[in-house]
Parts: C-alpha cells; structure tokens; sequence
C-alpha cells in the first residue's frame, strides 16, 4: 500500500487556491467541529425545560462543569462568571475539534495543525494582556516583571526570567501543548490503523496474528485517545482562566481565604441555579 | 576492530539524522517524565490525607501537570521540525 507520509502535516486546498480564503481538509474539519459545538448546544437548548431532560442535562452539565469549575473556581466567584463565556467556547471548540480524532471515518484531528491553536492561543494571550493591562493599569506591567517582596539585586535576574516565562513562554507553550498532543495521538493511531490494514487486510499471511495485536491495542488506544482529548481541552481552557485570574488579582496574590471560601457555595449555587 | 569499522561505514548521514530525531526527544522525555511522576504521586499522597481538597488538588495537579509535560512536547516538536 503507498503511504504519503506528507499527508500527516500538509494538504492541498480545494477550493480559492491562492487566495488567503484557500480551503484544504483542515478548514472543512474544522467547519464541521464548530457545527458540531453548535449543535450540541443548538439541540440542548431547544427544549427548555426546567426538568432538564436528555441532551439538555449533557449540555447544562457540561457548561456548568465549565463555569464552576474552571470559571468560578480559579478566577474567583466575582469575576469568573464574566469570562465563562470565553472559557466555554474555547473549550467546546477544542473538545469537538479534538473529538475529530476518534470520530469515525474522519480520524483527523483539526487541532493537530499548527494554525488552530496558534490561533486560539493569540487569543487568550490578547485577552489576559487586555484585562491585565484594564483591571491594573500599568501596574500589571510592573507588577509582572518586578514582583513585590524581592530585595532589589534579585530583579537583574529575576525580570529577564519573569518576562519570558509570561510575555513569551505562556502562549508558546499553550499552542505546543495542544498542537503536540494531538498530533503525537494522530500518529500513533494513524500507524496502529495501517499496521492492522496492513496485515489483516493487504498482505494477509502469516502475520496475521500481528495484525490482531495491533487492532486490540488501537481499540485500547482509542479509549486513551479520548482521556487525551478531554484532558487537553480541560488544561487549555484551565490555564487561561489561570492567566487571566493572575492578570485580575496581581502576580502570587491568589490568597488561599478565597479560594476556600468559594469552594463550598459553589456547590450550592448549582442547585439554587438548576432549580 | 573490524567490526567496529563494519559499523563505521554504514553509518550515513541520514542515519544520524533519524537516530537524533529519535534522541531529541527521548532526551527531552526524562527529566519531564520524572517530574510528571512526582506531581502525581504528591496529587495522591495529599488526596489520601485529606480527601475534602480533592477538587482544589486535582485543579492544581493538572496545573503542574501541563506546565511539565509542555517541556517534553517541545522536544517531541523539535524532533519532527529539526
């Protein structure tokens, strides 16, 4: 069987080749994710009851998750049902572009391109640099690179390193996470699937109980794939609640009083909310 | 002796190639791996002790979790882009 490995990282548009409108698989996919989110959402609250009822319960418990969670419970109770909005749609997005991955007959996860979370992550550092610079003034800026509490000679080393790691390392590494993830996983399914096409299916002989192998073992991988997805959409959309909660209280403020504070109400405000 | 120079002349550029794609990563998968191991096993260790900050602890555990594992992935990166 040919294999074109190039197929794994690059292909050909479609459609308004040359143009910056160029469509290649990976637009379509990713069109099809959104759709997807859109749905999910669309067909959950169609029927607004208020007994939740079938996907309604998914898609209410799955914001929730989203806005308690992650929202309320690292950016705090005051300001985090502000950008839960954010955060669920990134989320979302993420999840169903990722869910691409095992989805039968697609197997192509859209966020295994660099431009997705490229994307995705210009967004968020724009969002926590904005808020920062909103809620502190230029404080945020000082407040960042020269972090209170430090005898002064620390700063020559300590502000070259705290520059890096917030202006440079944070969305660089938010899109590698993400980017790297997903295609590490497309990797290992994509060969786990051709070596079982290639010895069930191409060239049956004597390795055929090979190929049994490696298909129990990408059906086990599928499964692990799919903690993979979740997994990688929960700490995209948790790290930039993280950031943007850093941008609103200041750099080491998060005082533990409110975090212990909130942790019990939130459990409250669910059920005040659902009824 | 011989041997060795057998070795020596299969050893072609491209060869090299592949074998540091293989090690840039497999380098770069060590410390993190050590690291990942640590976090979880504290996560679990301060899950045991006290099960009610289970939540706030899992939060964190993830927190430092992809902050680790972003250092191997960038070695995983650099081994398809090198």
């Amino acid at each position: 069987m040919e294999l074109d490995v190039n197929h794994l990282f690059f292909w050909d548009a479609i459609a308004f080749e040359g143009t910056p409108f160029a469509i290649n698989r990976t637009v379509i996919m990713m069109m099809w994710a959104s759709l997807l989110c859109v749905w999910f959402f669309w067909a959950g609250a169609r029927k607004k009851g208020i007994v939740p009822k079938g996907l309604q319960t998914i898609a209410e418990s799955a914001y929730l998750f989203v806005r308690n969670q992650i929202a309320i419970d690292v950016i705090g109770p005051k300001d985090g049902p502000k950008y839960a909005n954010y955060l669920a749609s990134v989320f979302f997005f993420i999840f169903f572009s990722n869910l691409l991955e095992i989805f039968p007959g697609i197997n192509y996860p859209v966020t295994s391109r660099m431009a997705i979370p490229f994307m995705l992550a210009i967004l968020t550092y724009l969002i926590f640099n904005f808020v920062g610079f909103k809620k502190q003034g230029f404080k945020y800026l000082t407040g960042t690179l020269f972090p209170p509490g430090v005898p002064w000679p620390i700063y020559i080393l300590l502000t070259p390193i705290e520059f890096f790691s917030v202006f440079v390392i944070r969305p660089l590494t938010l899109m590698i996470r993400l980017l790297a993830n997903m295609m590490a996983g497309h990797v290992l399914l994509t060969i786990f699937f051709l070596f079982t096409h290639e010895f069930l299916v191409t060239d049956l002989s004597f390795r055929a109980p090979l190929g049994v192998v490696t298909m129990i073992v990408a059906a086990g991988l599928i499964v692990f794939e799919l903690m993979v997805i979740a997994i990688q959409a929960y700490i995209f959309t948790m790290l930039t609640a993280f950031y943007i909660a850093e941008s609103i209280h200041g750099h080491g403020e998060e005082d533990h009083s409110v975090d212990t504070q909130h942790t019990e109400p939130t459990e409250n405000r669910v059920l005040t909310e659902a009824a | 002796m011989e041997g060795a120079l057998v070795l020596a002349q299969g050893v072609t550029d491209e060869g090299i190639k592949s074998l540091a794609h293989g090690l840039v990563y497999g380098l770069a998968a060590i410390g993190p791996g050590v690291g990942i191991g640590l976090v979880f096993a504290s996560a679990i260790e301060a899950t045991a002790r006290q099960p009610e900050m289970a939540g706030q602890i899992r939060t964190t555990m993830f927190l430092g979790f992809a902050l680790i594992e972003a250092l191997a992935l960038i070695g995983f990166v650099l081994a398809f882009i090198a």
